[in-house]
């Protein structure tokens, strides 16, 4: 009796009261500072992209897309920069999506669980950590020198198709994993085989995760500069790659894929480190015209996501 | 226990010996299969490939280079005439630039993500995830655009004489860049842990803050620290910010108010001369290849341990 | 008492000494039980004693899980095969014999693409062909009617009972000898389930037909004979009147009266 009239008396405090006015104003602090932080990097953001407009934007113009580099700034274009981002971009999609959707599907709908599909999987995981730069002196040692495919565009494309690789993978078995076992099952009780259930069921329905996963990490290499700069990307090229037709049969050649090559990230970068002002203003507006790209990719990725989430609802 | 069946009158039928067999599908099948597994093994052979050429070239260099010098030597000059191999200049450099990133990101991450999952509303989280996520999204050779351009002038009014070549605005530019990783996947990490552990502190009278950092922060230190882990690799393997903004001149100090070449800016800058194939110069890369892949190795390793201690079973 | 009608006692299939183990747990133990063409035989017993497991060995749905393994023979009539047996395959076996899951299972496709599936797997391309199929399908799982407006709307927006007669459709589609069905009716109301049932009793005409269900109504009502199932081993089988009337065995008498499980 005597406790719960202590109680009593101490609810009614303005000891209690002091308290838990000082832990409400407490938590409502710290939920500013989230709200902050959040704040900070957002601008952060905005300050990058309102920077690179300010000096670049100026800059972008039909010459400036169809110029080759020069010596003059004010000359200079990204012509090679933005077909060889292209042409890499389409020899990288060619490797890592049929070897990263094949794998994937290997882990998720065959594997037995040994150890050897241990091994595998302890490798993707790691793999997918090692830097970015590591990938270029692989290349350039094995690529480059070991299977003399030179400093060409099958090279680059090679070495970001192996980078984004364990991307891919990951991408897609998670994409892979969100279709339930029940309409496997409907598909193997018809009949199917693996392989048709993968086909006609499994892929179709993880479509919108496994395109997400592929334009993401798509995005990624379209910026990845570094492992390019190690197997001999030219920031100087003043001549188109050979075209991929050809007037006679076969009509198409592939004369191009062994041609020296240069990205958008390494013009950008070319340009940045060199000290003239006029140069870091060619900078800005090519790091624009590569920010709209990844981030054009990522904007794709999301509605990608959002529409097929729609789509399909387990 | 006997199993009862009451006899029933049957009619058997003609017998037929076997299903009939289907010889070429399952051909076909088998056919696929080992595609989709010679796929899988793609992520080993790069693995392999990773490490072989590492390795071979590195041994080739340490024949050349006593492991002692490489290890213990304060200077970094395999250019010059007098030619050092002492790979802590990089190193030191590397640290330094990790070290200001995490002093941004682990803190920035961490609030951000504590915010998104303990007190923002779902629709704020749904609109600021992505927003985040494009911090990640933008090129480094951009974010090394903006750390030259923009931070160090920037800091330079502060420290007016801060050289134009610094670790602090390098490191700082990539804490921002890794924000997204550490807050995405501490998020994750922390939204599963389960409503109960909340309610259970909130029925204690807990405010959403103690709740956060005393129940679910705790909880869901085994996802929080894989976060951090994924954080510190990006930072170590970063090259085009540290490239661009950092300097290339290895200098053994732990002062990022100085300018100084890490790993990978090292490999860089060797990567744009024009090293003959097969010369110390050259193999120097690929040692200090082999040390970034170490270190990278290394983290992970101590992360992977730090993430078992911390995992929590619901 | 019924008179004995010949096609009641022709032998669709039979299990002989079956066991069956999920990795080292044993689930099923040397189950002797017969399944008569164009007849329901029932498959009752509490949860948990194995009457899934028990039908899904008839279409080999253990081997897409690793480290599950048959002992003993299950027999498919006319061919005399063991179905079970290591040297058959599993895809032959599914190819004749259909299933119906717990929870209707559609494929986010249209209501002809769930329905043509099965045909498009076994080579059939045609379009006239398909059109036939899946509206002799459709009718035979009483459906017609309600989609033949719709055939290329999402198989997603039907009812959960439309779902389930599609589901009994597309197995249809493939004209098995023996249909599956683990409680097709577990998850529907009862107009749903009523619906089922009539299926289900009209389609033994043309085909065996094993259930599993756990309401002694329903099983009294749609099938020929039943079989009583306790911890992995066969109790009782016989026909079913005979099983809700009068069984030989305590334990079935006690479980179909609601005394235990
Ligand atoms: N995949 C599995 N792995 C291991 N054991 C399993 C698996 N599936 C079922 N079992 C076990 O096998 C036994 C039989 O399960 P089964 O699902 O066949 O029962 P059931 O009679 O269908 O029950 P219910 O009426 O609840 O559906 C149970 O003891 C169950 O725990
Ligand atoms: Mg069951």
């Amino acid at each position: 009796m005597r406790l719960k009239n202590g109680i009593a008396k101490y609810i009614k405090s303005t000891a209690l009261q002091r308290r838990i006015m000082r832990r409400k104003g407490l938590d409502r602090f710290f939920a500013f500072e989230g709200l902050f932080v959040m704040g900070v990097a957002l601008l952060v953001l905005f300050a990058l992209v309102g920077q690179l407009a300010a000096d670049g934007a100026g800059r972008l113009s039909w010459q400036f897309l169809t110029s080759f580099p020069s010596r003059f700034p004010a000359q200079a274009g990204i012509l090679t920069a933005w077909i060889g981002t292209l042409l890499v971009m389409l020899l990288t999609a060619l490797t890592a999506i049929p070897l990263g959707i094949g794998a994937a599907i290997y882990l998720e709908e065959y594997a037995a669980k040994s150890w050897l599909t241990e091994v595998i999987e302890i490798n993707i995981a790691n793999l997918a950590g090692v830097p970015s730069i590591v990938y270029g002196l692989m290349a350039l040692g094995l690529l480059v020198y070991e299977l003399h495919l030179g400093q060409s565009f099958l090279t680059a494309g090679l070495t970001l198709g192996m980078l984004i690789l364990p991307m891919v993978i990951i991408a897609t078995r998670e994409a892979i994993r969100s279709v339930p076992p029940a309409v496997r099952e409907a598909a193997y009780a018809l009949g199917a085989t693996k392989w048709q259930t993968v086909r006609d069921h499994v892929l179709p329905y993880s479509m919108g995760g496994i395109l997400t996963g592929m334009i993401l990490a798509l995005s990624r290499a379209v910026g990845e500069t570094a492992p390019l700069i190690t197997v001999g990307a030219l920031s100087f090229i003043a001549f188109l790659p050979h075209p991929p037709w050809q007037g006679t049969f076969p009509f198409v050649s592939f004369e191009w894929l062994f041609d020296p090559f240069t990205v958008m990230p390494i013009q950008m970068f070319n340009w940045v480190s060199r000290p003239q002002e006029e140069f870091h203003v060619n900078a800005a507006a090519a790091g624009l015209i590569l920010l709209a790209m990844s981030l054009a990719m990522n904007a794709v990725a999301i509605v990608i996501r959002a529409r097929f989430r729609k789509r399909i609802h387990w | 226990m006997e199993a009862h069946i009451a006899e029933i009158p049957v009619e058997k039928q003609a017998i037929r010996t076997s299903l009939s067999p289907r010889l070429v599908p399952r051909l076909k099948e088998k056919a696929i299969e080992l595609l989709l597994q010679l796929a899988a093994f793609t992520s080993v052979a790069i693995t392999l490939g990773i490490v072989g050429v590492l390795a071979y070239e590195s041994f080739h260099f340490f024949q050349q280079v006593s492991v002692v010098d490489f290890l213990t030597d304060r200077q970094w000059t395999p250019l010059f005439a007098d030619a050092h191999y002492g790979i802590l200049s990089l190193v030191s450099g590397t640290l330094v630039t990790t070290a200001v990133a995490l002093l941004v990101a682990i803190p920035m991450g961490s609030l951000i993500a504590i915010y998104l999952s303990e007190y923002a509303s779902r629709s704020l989280r749904e609109f600021v995830k992505p927003v985040l996520e494009l911090l990640s999204a933008v090129p480094t050779v951009v974010y090394g655009y903006f750390a030259l351009l923009f931070v160090t002038p920037a800091l330079k009014q502060i420290w007016s004489d801060l050289p134009g070549f610094n670790m602090l605005s390098a490191g700082l530019v990539i804490g921002f860049m890794i924000v997204p990783y550490v807050s995405s996947v501490s998020e994750d990490a922390m939204r599963a842990v389960p409503v109960y552990l909340r309610e259970g502190a909130f029925a204690l009278g807990a405010t959403r803050m103690q709740t956060a950092l005393r129940v679910v922060f705790p909880s869901a230190l085994s996802g929080i620290t894989a976060a951090y882990v994924l954080g510190v690799s990006r930072a170590i393997g970063e090259t085009m910010v540290v490239a661009i903004a950092a300097g290339m001149q290895p200098t053994l100090t732990l002062n990022p108010l100085e300018p100084a070449a890490t790993m990978t800016a090292y490999i860089v800058q060797v990567s744009l001369g024009d090293l003959p194939h097969g010369s110390v110069g050259y193999q120097t890369i690929f040692a200090t290849g082999l040390m970034l892949l170490l270190i990278t190795l290394l983290f992970n390793i101590a992360g992977h341990a730090l993430k078992k201690r911390y995992r929590q079973v619901y | 008492m019924k008179a004995l009608d010949v096609s009641q006692t022709v032998l669709k299939a039979e299990s002989r000494g079956l066991n069956f183990f999920y990795g080292v747990a044993q689930a099923l133990h040397g189950l002797t039980l017969p399944v008569y063409d164009r007849c329901v035989t029932a498959l009752i017993g509490p949860s948990g004693c194995g009457k899934t497991t028990y039908l899904r060995c008839f279409n080999r749905m253990h081997d897409l899980y690793p480290g599950n393994r048959y002992e003993g023979a299950v027999i498919l009539y006319p061919d005399r095969v063991n179905i079970v047996g290591a040297e058959v395959d599993p895809i032959e076996v599914r190819m004749r014999i259909g299933m119906v899951f717990q929870k209707p299972n559609p494929f986010p496709k249209s209501i002809y693409e769930n329905v043509a599936y099965g045909m498009r797997i076994r080579g059939v391309s045609s379009k006239a062909d398909l059109d036939m199929v899946v509206e002799r399908a459709l009718q035979e799982a009483a459906l017609w009617g309600e989609v033949k407006d719709r055939l290329q709307a999402s198989a997603m927006n039907l009812s959960g009972g439309q779902q389930q007669r599609l589901c009994i459709a597309r197995a249809l589609a493939t004209s098995p000898e023996l249909l599956l069905f683990d409680e097709p009716t577990s998850a529907l109301d009862p107009t749903a389930t009523s619906r089922i049932e009539e299926l289900v009793t009209e389609l033994k005409q043309k085909v065996a037909i094993v259930i599993v269900t756990h309401n002694m109504q329903q099983a009294a009502r749609v099938s020929d004979h039943t079989a009583f199932m306790y911890e992995g081993r066969l109790v009782e089988f016989d026909r079913t009147e005979k099983m809700f009337t009068n069984p030989s065995v305590k334990l079935t008498e006690d479980y179909v009266t609601g005394r235990f499980g």
